[in-house]
């Protein structure tokens, strides 16, 4: 009988794992790959460098407009006008304001996670628009300021998170008149629905400025904030409908059939029933479409308001700062990006968090 | 609904019947609207007379009076708003077609490169994608124009490639082919070699199914194409020139210029839309199951012939509904235009025509419906597609 003795497993070969491993199987698997890889490299050697060299070696990063050398960006003008790419025309001794509402926010944020009271946290989602609202423009002893004087990405984020806000409510009602049995109501959401995205938002926003005020008697008068306000809601509107319309699909009839067996009601098997569960699923759309929405922010440029993106084409006609535009919509494409990103970023994961799917 | 036997309907009230309430329901809505629009066409009549606008479609045939950048046909001053119309549609078609034709070649290939075995290239691509996608359209179409090709040199100091192509400040200029008579006979063949494909790929199915032999389909299909029209251009006698354009003074003579603000849309426009493309075109390639693969693989079918013949059809499907979405949304997109002044339908007439006629209502609306119509014909195509590609079961 032979007696059994352990033997030590031979390590694997090298040439199937370590670097050089690596390195030869997603590199240099074959000649296309190869020449593929030299080309990457080349590509990246070609623009990399130079990049670096404008946004950080050469660049100017302190002293006055004098001081100036090099041919590398001059992050200088961005110190001189970042107030006004932040908050556009603000009266400056009042940027405690717009300082005070992200406080407010964030505190809120922390609060709302903390205390699961039902009627707190329908406190802190009341309160919130009105108390910024009140910040922002002034009134009960606090000076006014007009909306004219918004502007930088302050305005950028009222009118995403205006637009957000006012669109969801909205787009409830028009998801559900969409699925609804009754046959008008169901024709007047498709239509509502398929006309608003059919069109470009820029010709909403022309028809919300100058269409609109014609529609209302006169005295009744629109803020041009406003007006753009009510072109981006109605456009919004449209496009969450269709993606809460995508969540109340994926709910298995049986959850109806279910609610209607215990005998509630149309508005008791929506509100308790189907909504919350369509509404869960369709939350890394809903980001999606509040990236779509902040990205699109940058047309009210078109009709006259002044949101960040106005802001380098309105400072660079500064006299003292003439020519300085690139260095503008570099900083201003930054902070897009980074905002964008970091949503997405933040989409997937919840996307992954709810995946049940394995695969 | 649920069928109640023995219920008296009698104990529903008149109110509580489902039925009945949803006609309420209706009623109601119906009722708001008609109110709503009652409101707002009596406010707006009020509003016109008041402001002394004029209303109609009479300022269609009103001189238009101004110049326009860049035309496909023939315009001058003294041509109507109703011309401007046209030349705006125009330009918007122009402009979203080479952009869509761009968009579809960059996402193409950035969607494959995202999936590929070389780790440089997957990487490379999923920075593209991740770059441009978070960059708001507009911003990309200013910095285009007014940062990259606004820093181009003047027309003294163009680029030039091979004495034929120039850039600059002013534009991109290329040679321009004039066609002579003899050009029919050169299209006559390029319409016949169309048919003799169509003969050619009725006569390969029906071998394939007979004997199941492959034929170089494609390949064949491309020769004949380019040999056909090719030989008979050289036998007529090259019966067309090309037009180069030439430094006369301080501009460009002859030749096709693209104007800048062409440019910088097109650029801005298909990079944007291409990650989208991109992005769709990976998800569709990945959404064909891995057996699929595995099992051409166990057959012993080569590389090409299983992504010919298993994976591109299954995932087709998949990619061309979102792409075509993508393709409306670049149409759509080209309205931004306005912001740098090239000139479609939303500057020329959106915009100039409107300052001078003042009649925004009937303008704005005209604009509306060509999107609305734009995009109506897209879904149509769309249900086409999906009713033709939908898997049959058997």
């Amino acid at each position: 009988m032979a007696i059994y003795s352990k033997k030590e497993s031979r390590p694997a070969p090298v040439n199937t794992k370590g670097f050089t491993y690596w390195v030869r199987e997603n590199l240099f698997s074959s000649l296309s790959s190869t020449i593929l890889t030299i080309l990457s490299f080349a590509l990246i050697l070609y623009v990399v460098p130079p990049l670096l060299n404008y946004l950080i070696f050469d660049a100017t990063w302190s002293g006055t407009k004098e001081q100036i050398t090099g041919h590398g960006a001059r992050w200088i003008y961005i110190y001189e006008k970042f107030n006004q790419f932040i908050y556009g025309f603000y009266p400056e001794d009042q940027y405690y304001r717009p300082n005070l509402i992200v406080g407010i926010f964030i505190l809120y944020i922390v609060l709302f996670r903390k205390i699961r009271n039902i009627k707190f946290r329908i406190f802190i989602i009341v309160s919130f628009p009105l108390i910024s609202l009140l910040l922002l423009h002034g009134g009960l002893g606090l000076e006014i300021i007009p909306t004219q004087k918004w502007g930088g990405l302050l305005l950028t984020i009222v009118v995403a998170s205006v637009g957000i806000l006012a669109s969801f409510p909205i787009g409830i009602v028009f998801a559900l008149g969409r699925q609804s049995n009754m046959p008008i109501i169901r024709t007047i959401s498709v239509m509502y629905i398929e006309f608003i995205r059919g069109v470009p938002l820029i010709t909403l926003l022309f028809m919300s400025s100058v269409i609109l005020p014609l529609f209302f008697p006169e005295g009744m008068d629109f803020d041009k904030l406003l007006r753009a306000l009510i072109g981006i809601t109605l456009f919004q509107s449209a496009y969450i409908a269709e993606v809460i319309r995508g969540g109340l699909q994926a709910i298995p009839k049986g959850q109806y059939e279910a609610a209607d067996s215990i005998g509630l009601s149309y508005w008791q098997t929506m509100g308790l029933i189907i909504l919350p569960q369509a509404l869960k699923i369709s939350i890394p759309n809903i980001v999606g479409a509040f990236i779509s929405l902040f990205k699109d922010t940058t047309l009210v440029l078109i009709i006259g308001l002044f949101d960040m993106l106005a802001m380098v084409t309105l400072t660079a006609t500064d006299a003292n700062w003439l020519g300085f535009e690139t260095e503008g919509y570099v900083f201003v494409t930054l902070i897009y990006w980074i905002i964008c990103f970091s949503m997405s970023k933040y989409a997937k994961s919840i996307e992954n968090r709810f995946n049940t799917n394995h695969r | 609904m649920t069928k109640h036997k023995k219920k008296p309907q009698a104990s529903v009230a008149f109110y509580n019947n489902p039925e009945n309430r949803a006609l309420i329901y209706q009623v109601i809505v119906l009722l708001a609207i008609f109110l709503f629009t009652y409101f707002v066409l009596n406010n707006m009549f009020v509003n016109i007379e008041k402001r002394g606008i004029n209303t109609g479609f009479d300022f269609l045939h009103n001189e238009a009076g101004f110049g326009i950048l860049q035309t496909l046909i023939h315009y001058d001053e003294s041509d109507t708003h109703g011309k401007v119309f046209i030349i705006g549609l125009l330009n918007t078609l122009l402009v979203s077609f080479i952009s869509i034709f761009f968009a579809t070649v960059i996402g193409l290939l950035i969607g494959i490169g995202r999936l590929s075995k070389n780790f440089m290239v997957a990487k490379l691509s999923m920075v593209y994608i991740e770059t441009f996608r978070n960059i708001p359209i507009l911003l990309q179409i200013l910095f285009w124009y007014n940062v990259v090709l606004a820093s181009l040199p003047t027309p003294k100091q163009s680029l030039s490639y091979f004495d034929t192509i120039f850039f600059n400040n002013r534009g991109l200029y290329i040679p321009r082919p004039i066609l002579e008579s003899g050009f029919i006979a050169v299209f006559i063949a390029f319409i016949l070699g169309i048919v003799a494909v169509i003969f050619l790929r009725k006569w390969s199915k029906k071998r394939h199914e007979e004997t199941g032999e492959e034929f170089p389909i494609v390949w064949t299909s491309i020769a004949i194409l380019i040999i056909a029209p090719t030989l008979v251009f050289f036998i007529s006698g090259s019966p067309a020139t090309l037009d180069y354009p030439a430094l006369k003074g301080f501009n460009f003579k002859g030749g096709w210029s693209l104007i800048p603000e062409l440019l910088a849309l097109t650029f801005a426009l298909s990079i944007y839309t291409a990650t989208y493309i991109a992005e769709a075109v990976r998800a569709g390639i990945e959404a064909v199951p891995k057996g699929q693969k595995e099992a051409a693989n166990a057959l012993g079918l080569k590389d090409y012939i299983i992504l010919k013949k298993v994976v591109l059809p299954q995932a087709l499907r998949v990619i061309i509904p979102p792409v075509i979405n993508q393709y409306l949304n670049l149409t759509k997109n080209s309205s931004l235009a306005t912001a740098i002044g090239y000139p479609e339908l939303v500057t020329v007439f959106a915009g100039t025509s409107l300052n001078q006629v003042g009649q925004s209502i009937e303008i704005i609306l005209m604009t509306m419906a060509v999107y609305l119509t734009i995009s109506i014909f897209i879904s149509l195509i769309m249900n086409y597609f999906n009713s033709r590609t939908k898997i049959k079961e058997r």
